[in-house]
C-alpha cells in the first residue's frame, strides 16, 4: 500500500505539548514533536525516561493529561484503539503479543481482515479468498516466516515472534507504523536481523520506532528524538543527536549511570 | 489454466472438508434402524439437541474465550416460547412443525441481543460474574413471571397441532428423531461454517489477544457481541427442539445446574476444537440416561470423570484423541496398543472395583433396615459380610497397581510413536 505522494513531508504525526501524570508522578514533561509522512523517526532515551509511556500515549492506551496527539490532522483524544488504527496507525508491543494459540499464517490473515473489507462478516468463508491468502503469504515471506506458517505462532522461537509481531504490525496496510523496542532482548544477530527487516517493511511508511540503544536506529532513522525524564532535549539528524552536547551529557551520564 | 488449476485444487480441499458430514449424516439416518427402541430414540433425540446446545456454547468457550456460567437460559427461553407458538391455536396451525426451532433460535438470538449489549463488554470473570448473575435472574423470574414460564409446574404444549408436514404429524418418536436430527446436521454446518468466516476467526483472536485485535482494526466487545448473539440464536434452536420433543419445560431448563451441565459437557469433550462438544455431549449423555439407571451415584462418577479430565487432559477427550493424530498419520498406533492394553485392562477393572466399594458403601449407608442384599454385575452380595469388601479391595489395589506398573511402559512407547525417524 503505497502512500499518496502528496502526503509526503506533511507531519503524518503530531504531538502538541503532550503530559501525562501517575498521581503526583510527572513521567512525560510537555512533549512537542512533529514526525513527517514518510519518515523513519527513532525516539531514544535510557530507561524510565517515559518512551514506553510517550508510545501508549500516542496509541491513546492511556489518556493523555494534558496536550493532543494528531495523526494526519485528527485529534484522537477518547478514541478507541480499533478506531485509531482504522486511521491508518498500527503499533507492536514491547512485550510480545500476537495471537499464540493460532498458526503464524492465520496471525498475520486475521491481521488484514479489516483492512481488506472484511470487517465483521459471517457470510464469507475466508479460506475461499485467494487475494487473502496471497497477501499473507506475501507477508510472511517478507518476514522470512513462509516456511513457519502451520504452527502455532507460541512455539515460534523469540526473534521469530518478534518478526511476527512486526508482519501483523503491517499487515493491516496502516501507513503509519509504531514500533515499541522491537529489538529488546536480542542477540547481535538478531537485532541486525530485525533492523534490515524493519527498514524493508516500513518502505515508503511513516516509521515511529522507540528503542533504549541508539547504535540499532543509527543506520535506520531519518531524524532521531532524545527523551529524558519526560522531554525531549534534542531532535534532530542522527549525525547531528549525536553529536549534540546536550544528548552527550543527559543521555550518556544517565547510561553510565545505569550502568553503575 | 489458472481456471483448472484453481478447481482442481478447490474440489481436492472440499472433499475432505466434505467427507466426515456425509459419514455424519449416513451415521444418524442409520441409528434408529440399529436401536430401535423408543428409549433407545429417546436417548438420541437428547444427545442430538445436547450436542447442538454444547456446540452453540462451545462458540463462546471455546472459540471466543468467554466462560458464561448462565448459557442455560437461552436455550430455555428458546424453549419456553416455542411452547407458548404451540398453544397458540390460530398461529400453530399455520406453520408446520420443523420450522418451530427457528422461533425459538430467534428468541434466544432476542435475549442475546439485550444481555451481550452489556455483558460482551469485558471477558474473563467479569463476563462470567454477569452470565451467572443474568442466570440466576432469569431462572428466579421463572416462578416470578407465571405468564410466561408457568411457575413450578412449567408449560407444556402438544406438537402434533401444528400444520401436517407432508402428511407427517409428529406423532412417532422417530418423526421426531429425524426432525431432530435435521436440524442437528443444519446447526452444526452452519456453526461449522461460522468458524471459518472473518467473525470466527476474529473471536480466536480476541480470545488470545484482545488488545493486539483492538490494534488490528477489530473492536474486541463487537466481535464478542455477535458470537454471544450467534450463539445464542444456536442454543434457541436447541430450546425449540427441546419443546417439541418433551412438550414440556420447567424452570430445570433454566437454572444454574442446566447451565453447569453444559459447561461440564463442553470441557469434558474438549473446548479446544470443533468436533469436542460433540464427543462430551455423546458421553454426557450416555451417562446421564445409561448410567443413571444402574446406579444412583452417576453424578458422582461424573463429577470424577470431570476432575480427571481438567486435571489430566485439559484437552479434554478430544485433546486426547487428537494427541494421536501424528503417532496416526506415521501408521504407529498399533504400536500402542500393547503397552495400552497393559495399562487400560487392569486399570479399568480396578476402577469398576473401586466403583463397586463406593456402592456396597452407600448400601451400608441407605438401604432400609434389614437389607443386607444387593447386585453388583448381576451377582448378589451381603453388604454385612466381609467376603465382598475384600474381594473388591483386593481387585481394586490388585489393578490399580498393574495399571500403575505399566505406565512408565506405555508412557515410553506413546513418546516413540511420536518421535520422527531419523530426526535423532
Amino acid at each position: 500500500m503505497n502512500m499518496a505522494p502528496q502526503l509526503v513531508g506533511y507531519p503524518a504525526l503530531e504531538l502538541e505539548n503532550l503530559h501525562k501524570s501517575f498521581g503526583k508522578a510527572e513521567i512525560i514533561r510537555g512533549v512537542d514533536l512533529s514526525v513527517a509522512a514518510g519518515e523513519r523517526h527513532a525516539i531514544i532515551g535510557p530507561n524510565g525516561a517515559g518512551k514506553s509511556t510517550l508510545f501508549n500515549l500516542i496509541t491513546a492506551r492511556f489518556p493523555a493529561t494534558e496536550g493532543k496527539v494528531r495523526l494526519h490532522g485528527t485529534d484522537l483524544a477518547g478514541m478507541a484503539p480499533y478506531e485509531i488504527n482504522r486511521l491508518g496507525l498500527s503499533r507492536s508491543f514491547q512485550i510480545t503479543n500476537i495471537f499464540p494459540r493460532m498458526s503464524v499464517f492465520e496471525n498475520v490473515r486475521c491481521a488484514l481482515l479489516w483492512s481488506m473489507g472484511y470487517k465483521y462478516s459471517f457470510w464469507k468463508i475466508v479460506s475461499r479468498s485467494r487475494a487473502l491468502t496471497e497477501a499473507a503469504e506475501d507477508i510472511l515471506d517478507q518476514i522470512n516466516l513462509l516456511n513457519r506458517r502451520e504452527l502455532p505462532a507460541g512455539v515460534l522461537s523469540y526473534a521469530e515472534q518478534r518478526a511476527l509481531e512486526i508482519g501483523i504490525t503491517i499487515a493491516g496496510g496502516a501507513d503509519v507504523i509504531m514500533l515499541d523496542e522491537p529489538t529488546a532482548g536480542m542477540s547481535h544477530s538478531e537485532t541486525d536481523y530485525i533492523v534490515d527487516l524493519i527498514r524493508k517493511v516500513t518502505e515508503n511508511k511513516t516509521l515511529i520506532m522507540v528503542e533504549h540503544d541508539m547504535g540499532v536506529v543509527f543506520g535506520l532513522a531519518d531524524r532521531i528524538s532524545v527523551l529524558v525524564y519526560g522531554e525531549i532535549i534534542a531532535s534532530g539528524t542522527p549525525e547531528d543527536v549525536r553529536a549534540d552536547p546536550k544528548v552527550q551529557e543527559a543521555y550518556l551520564g544517565a547510561a553510565l549511570e545505569e550502568e553503575h | 489454466m489458472t481456471d483448472l488449476t484453481q478447481t482442481t485444487a478447490a474440489r481436492s480441499s472440499i472433499m475432505p472438508q466434505v467427507l466426515p458430514w456425509v459419514i455424519a449424516l449416513g451415521f444418524l439416518l442409520v441409528m434408529p434402524l440399529i436401536f430401535t427402541s423408543n428409549s433407545a430414540l429417546t436417548i438420541m433425540n437428547q444427545m442430538a439437541m445436547t450436542i447442538i446446545f454444547a456446540l452453540a456454547y462451545n462458540m463462546l468457550l471455546g472459540q471466543g474465550g468467554m466462560l458464561s456460567f448462565g448459557h442455560a437460559v437461552y436455550m430455555g427461553v428458546g424453549g419456553f416460547a416455542c411452547v407458548h407458538i404451540m398453544n397458540w391455536d390460530a398461529f400453530f396451525g399455520l406453520i408446520p412443525l420443523p420450522v418451530l426451532p427457528i422461533f425459538g433460535g430467534l428468541f434466544g438470538m432476542g435475549l442475546a441481543l439485550i444481555v451481550g449489549a452489556f455483558s460482551t463488554r469485558k471477558a474473563g470473570t467479569v463476563f462470567a460474574m454477569i452470565s451467572l448473575g443474568v442466570g440466576e435472574l432469569i431462572a428466579a423470574c421463572s416462578v416470578i413471571i407465571v405468564v410466561f414460564f408457568g411457575g413450578e409446574e412449567g408449560i407444556s404444549g402438544d406438537r402434533t397441532y401444528g400444520l401436517p408436514f407432508f402428511g407427517i404429524e409428529f406423532l412417532r418418536q422417530i418423526e421426531v428423531y429425524y426432525l431432530v436430527v435435521f436440524w442437528l446436521m443444519v446447526s452444526a454446518v452452519l456453526m461449522y461454517l461460522w468458524s471459518r468466516t472473518p467473525m470466527g476467526r476474529m473471536a480466536n483472536a480476541v480470545r488470545d489477544n484482545p488488545e493486539r485485535a483492538e490494534f488490528l482494526g477489530y473492536s474486541a466487545r463487537w466481535v464478542r457481541f455477535y458470537s454471544f448473539v450467534a450463539s445464542g440464536f444456536f442454543a434457541g434452536i436447541a430450546g425449540g427442539l427441546f419443546a417439541i420433543n418433551y412438550e414440556i419445560l420447567t424452570e430445570e431448563n433454566l437454572n444454574l445446574t442446566q447451565s453447569g451441565a453444559i459447561l461440564l459437557v463442553t470441557f469434558l469433550g474438549g473446548a479446544g476444537f470443533f468436533f469436542g462438544p460433540i464427543i462430551g455431549a455423546i458421553v454426557f449423555t450416555l451417562l446421564q440416561t445409561v448410567l443413571s439407571l444402574e446406579t444412583e451415584l452417576w453424578q458422582l462418577y461424573v463429577g470424577a470423570l470431570f476432575v480427571a479430565t481438567v486435571m489430566f487432559f485439559p484437552g479434554g477427550l478430544a485433546g486426547l484423541l487428537m494427541l494421536h493424530a501424528p503417532a496416526a498419520k506415521m501408521g504407529r498406533l498399533s504400536h500402542l496398543a500393547g503397552p495400552y492394553a497393559k495399562v487400560l485392562f487392569p486399570g479399568i477393572i480396578g476402577t469398576l472395583a473401586l466403583c463397586c466399594l463406593i456402592e456396597l458403601t452407600f448400601h451400608l449407608r441407605h438401604a432400609s433396615i434389614g437389607d443386607h442384599e444387593m447386585v453388583l454385575f448381576w451377582t448378589t452380595f451381603n453388604t454385612h459380610s466381609p467376603v465382598p469388601w475384600l474381594l473388591f479391595g483386593a481387585i481394586a489395589a490388585g489393578g490399580l497397581w498393574l495399571a500403575k506398573r505399566g505406565a512408565p511402559d506405555m508412557a515410553e512407547a506413546f513418546h516413540e510413536a511420536n518421535v520422527m525417524k531419523g530426526a535423532a
